[in-house]
């Protein structure tokens, strides 16, 4: 068997092995690459900017642990710029697992908020976690007539009214956008019932197999901005200045790309060498 | 009446959810309320208690016949009741910390776990299948590769291969998404039409 029949047959347990020891030198390398912001980002990030101290806006966290590294970091930094321009913020989840990552990503964002500026951000008076609820259509729309028909208490039990925050907030109207971070499809439903049926500005952060699927919304102005994976998580952060897991894993994707590429050429390498060495009319390799 | 009654229900309520949709009054709200938004989790929980007591059934026949694999469903049935039981002994969600511990640290490592297995599939079905058989073939590759390049720090390249990059995904990507999307809409509203006026009628069954 010679090299090129050699490498057409390798074994994919030496695809693994090779591609699995590169990401963890990657990790142990920790270098850090130049991340260009793109404008789908900068327009999120922008809008952001421009609301003034007190305004609301509704963050819809829709994901699960398993693409918690993409979009952790997204939300994290979102909180971030939120808290620190103390623009109210509504979460809400509609993943069954989202509740857990929410009530984590909100502790951490409040207590590294506390770290940098010693100031307090208070549930119900800063932000208001409504919790989980099942179907997320309906969710969106109710959301959309009043959120108290979907969340009469928020994730702690408390009832809406009880809460400060929600005073002067009934629905949609009384919030600035979404930003919409999700790993299913209740992105295509926010799009659908939030932005179609009532109006509200929509921006969404979306894992990276997901993102070339929302490019025609962004384009149509159904959403504003787009965060595809752990690029875009990477852009938030640099856009907040705070550069954390997302800029430090995309040296480990680039990495992992490269290997990827490489193979690629390989294997197209090995087939093409194969080709040519086969007599004319043989069939296909 | 067997077969009838489903329908009717069906065109009521489906002709109520379309007027619904486009009339934002008071009482289409209470009415929206009470149909939409209390009665999908009342029927859920009936298809819940269903889906457990079909996945414990199966499960049990399973261990009892020593079936192929068999001792992945003792490992299904005990964290089936443990998180149940959990779930009982407080009450307070995903706050009770028998529950939080086991969704950090085994449902978060699990499912990122399985998440990342994607990276190494894909390296080997770009290995082994990524080839420029035809002209289509060689279009796909060529992009997919100017894509991934995107992330990586090309010098004087980098800002032109940005742009190419965020070409194929604004231009020739969307155009065929765009497609897509519109053939699936039409598609389900058409679905829809035939379900709600009662001509698709597969769902009702045989009997």
């Amino acid at each position: 068997m010679g090299m090129f029949e050699r490498l057409m047959a390798l074994d994919r347990r030496w695809v693994y092995l090779i591609l699995g020891l590169a990401v963890m030198a990657g990790v142990k390398a920790r270098i850090i690459i130049p991340i260009p912001i793109s404008q789908e980002a900068r327009r999120i990030h922008g809008f952001v900017d421009s609301l003034q101290a007190g305004d609301a806006i509704h963050l819809a966290m829709d994901y699960d642990p398993s693409v918690m590294a993409e979009l952790q970091p997204m939300t994290l930094a979102f909180l971030k710029q939120c808290f620190e321009k103390r623009i109210r913020v509504v979460v809400s989840s509609l993943h069954q697992f989202g509740p857990a990552l929410a009530a984590g990503a909100l502790d951490t964002a409040v207590a590294r908020h506390f770290e940098r500026t010693g100031e307090r951000i208070e549930n119900g008076v800063d932000y208001v976690f409504l919790g989980y609820k099942p179907y997320p259509a309906l969710i969106i729309l109710g959301m959309g007539q009043n959120y108290r028909i979907p969340f009469p208490n928020d994730y702690y039990n408390v009832p809406l009214d009880d809460l400060p925050m929600m005073r002067d907030i009934k629905n949609y109207d009384d919030v600035k956008a979404v930003i919409n971070i999700s790993g299913t499809s209740a992105t295509d439903w926010w799009i659908s019932y939030g932005n179609g049926r009532y109006g509200i500005p929509l921006a969404i952060g979306v894992t990276g197999v997901m993102a070339t699927d929302y490019y025609p919304y962004l384009q149509t102005g159904q959403i504003f901005g787009i965060l595809g994976g752990l690029e875009g998580a990477a852009q938030y952060e640099m856009l907040v200045n705070t550069p954390g897991p997302a800029v430090e894993g995309m040296s480990v994707q680039m990495i992992a790309h490269a290997i990827i590429i490489l193979f690629i050429i390989v294997g197209n390498v090995a087939y093409f060498a194969r080709r040519k060495s086969l007599p004319q009319g043989s069939g296909s390799v | 009446m067997k077969r009838q009654l489903p329908i009717i229900i069906i065109f009521i309520l489906g002709v109520f959810m379309v007027f619904q949709y486009h009339i934002p009054h008071e009482t289409s709200e209470f009415f929206y309320e009470f149909i939409a938004l209390d009665w999908p989790p009342i029927i859920g929980m009936f298809a819940l208690t269903l889906g457990i007591i079909s996945l414990v059934r199966v499960s049990i026949t399973r261990v009892r016949q020593r079936q192929d694999n068999w001792q992945y469903s003792i490992v299904t049935l005990v964290a089936l009741t443990t998180i149940m039981a959990a779930g009982f002994i407080d009450t307070r969600g995903a706050d009770a910390p028998p529950v939080r511990w086991m969704f950090d640290n085994m449902i978060i490592p699990v499912s990122s776990t399985m998440f990342s297995l994607l990276a190494f599939f894909i390296a080997s079905a770009a290995y082994r299948a990524f080839r420029a058989r035809s002209v289509l073939a060689t279009i796909l590759l060529v992009s997919a590769v100017i894509v991934m390049l995107r992330f990586f720090p090309l010098g004087p390249l980098t800002d032109p291969e940005s742009e190419l990059s965020r070409w194929i995904l604004t231009v020739p990507n969307l155009a065929a998404k765009r497609a897509i999307i519109i053939g699936v809409g039409l598609g389900i509203v058409s679905t829809a039409l035939k379900v709600v006026l009662g001509i698709e009628r597969s769902f009702l069954g045989r009997d």
